[in-house]
């Protein structure tokens, strides 16, 4: 697969770091009533989907960026890259 | 039917014409006892121990696609119990026990050859772990033994020792360990459950669960709804797919792991190698393919192949172990869709749905655990509660903090 850096273009997989689901972005807050559940679900569980899946991928040979990725894990195919930064803001459009 | 040698020589003067098929395709029936869905190496095991060791007859094992068609042929066949939990190593070295006597029970040829696993050590300090991992697996009653470099050096004269960045300095054995013929496994299972009565559905896909008050009574499928006591899940990569059906999210990612074959050379590698630096596993099959692989991909897939970073990255581990084999050419290779868990143990337990009950999270290593993972299976489906040797694989252990994490890696399926 090549993703294509939002800063660099078209870089090889073999530089980046996957980490998974980008819901990890959602850390539940840790001061709330349902902490302890919350982050029994926000550490231990997954949607898992099959189709397009946003992800995070860390560009560990690179520029050491954060990246959200849209891929779907039925083709492989990659629709969207974007810096983590663009998405913290507005953390509804993640996956869950 | 049932093959011995007086059908093989009736079947030899008669020009091979009287054969029956290995399992009947049977006509669904409208109620089942139990619904195994998922006609894999486990669910065809748990459906073949469920009507010999607990005597219930009524079964139907649903496949979506062909027996065989799924993980249980997309694998290395490598069998083993070398794990260090005791939660693990006593399954697992059930699970081999279960392969020395399986051709019997099955009456089927899966080609169980225990040829010898050997995994290389490259310092001090895997030394060190190695023979704690030796030592665990003796406690639990499996075979273990600590080779220094000269013992490996004679079966294994061309591995690189004195390479610079990783010479091997020994190995841990284990002789029990081995291969067996992977289809044969599937063929087998499904030849001998259907001998017992099981009913083996192929293309047939489970659409759907019905629930009534609560509790799962059946499942709607392309060929209609069939009604039964208990439904058990075992479908690997597929499971959070099938189990969000009934609302569940599960600690499992999908994840890609890729399987290669060479060339067909001269018998060279004579039991089962793995690499102490790196991911790389290699075994010759009986037709001279070297059959070899690594670490999955390592990232969300249920396509049923991989990319060309992983292979480049298992071959350099090949190289690094044994250049020898670097002329060899690549002659095919296939990816499968692994259930990753969360702390890179399998999940055998019921769900909070009374009737429905799972069997997944087997990450890369579910082959060798078909047996023992179709027995403890089929005892919670029979039983109603989990059998003494996977009572801990249990699916709120994430919850309540009792994970059984081989390397240690925390809630990271990739890593594991």
């Amino acid at each position: 697969m090549i993703i294509d850096h939002p800063l660099l273009g078209p870089r090889d997989i073999s530089e980046f770091i996957y980490l998974g689901d980008a819901s990890l972005l959602n850390r539940p807050k840790w001061d709330a009533e349902d902490a302890e559940h919350s982050f029994y679900e926000y550490l231990y569980l997954r949607k898992n989907i099959a189709g397009v899946h946003k992800e995070l991928w860390f560009h560990q040979q690179g520029d050491r960026s954060w990246l959200v990725i849209s891929r779907n894990t039925l083709t492989h195919e990659i629709t969207k890259v974007d810096l983590v930064g663009n998405h913290s803001k507005n953390m509804e459009i993640l996956n869950d | 039917m049932r093959y011995n040698w007086l059908k093989l020589l009736k079947e030899g003067f008669n020009n091979n014409s009287g054969w029956e098929k290995t399992w009947k395709n049977p006509e669904l029936k409208k109620e089942y006892d139990i619904i195994i869905i998922g006609g894999g190496g486990h669910g065809l095991a748990t459906a073949f121990y469920l009507a010999k060791e607990f005597n219930i007859k009524n079964i139907a094992v649903l496949e979506k696609k062909w027996i065989g068609g799924g993980n249980v042929g997309r694998n290395t066949t490598i069998i083993r119990s070398n794990y260090l939990l005791n939660e693990n190593e006593a399954f697992y070295e059930f699970s081999l026990k279960l392969w020395e006597s399986l051709e019997k029970q099955i009456n089927y040829n899966a080609m169980v050859s225990q040829r010898g696993v050997l995994n290389v050590y490259h310092s001090d300090s895997q030394r060190d772990s190695f023979t704690r991992r030796g030592n665990s697996m003796i406690i639990n009653g499996a075979d273990a033994e600590l080779y220094d470099v000269n013992k490996i050096k004679l079966l294994y004269p061309f591995l690189d020792f004195d390479n610079a960045r990783f010479p091997i300095k020994g190995g841990l054995f284990q002789k029990r360990g081995g291969t067996v013929r992977h289809d044969a496994v599937a063929w087998g299972y499904a030849h001998a459950a259907d001998q017992l009565g099981v009913d083996i559905i192929q293309n047939c896909e489970v659409e759907n669960f019905k629930f009534k008050f609560g509790a799962c009574i059946g499942v709607e499928t392309n060929k209609g709804f069939i009604k039964a006591n208990k439904v058990g899940c075992a479908v690997a990569g597929s499971t959070s797919l099938l189990m969000s059906k009934a609302n569940m999210n599960l600690p499992i990612e999908s994840h890609v792991l890729q399987a290669f074959v060479s060339e067909s050379l001269k018998p060279i590698i004579p039991g089962v190698i793995t690499f102490g630096a790196g991911h790389f596993y290699i075994s010759q099959s009986d037709k001279g393919g070297l059959v070899f692989g690594g670490d999955i991909d390592g990232y969300n897939s249920y396509a049923q192949r991989g990319g060309m970073e992983t292979l480049e990255d298992v071959c350099e581990g090949g190289l690094a172990l044994m250049p020898i084999i670097s002329k060899t050419r690549l002659l095919r290779m296939w990816g499968g869709v692994m259930d990753m868990s969360m702390d890179g143990s399998p999940i055998i337990d019921k769900t909070h749905i009374n009737g429905l009950y799972m069997n997944a999270g087997w990450c890369y290593g579910g082959f060798k655990a078909t047996p023992a993972s179709g027995w403890c299976f089929a005892h919670l489906l029979a039983k109603g509660y989990s059998h003494a040797l996977s009572k801990n694989y249990r699916l709120d252990r994430f919850k309540n903090g009792y994970m059984i994490d081989e390397k240690g890696q925390g809630a990271q399926p990739n890593l594991h």
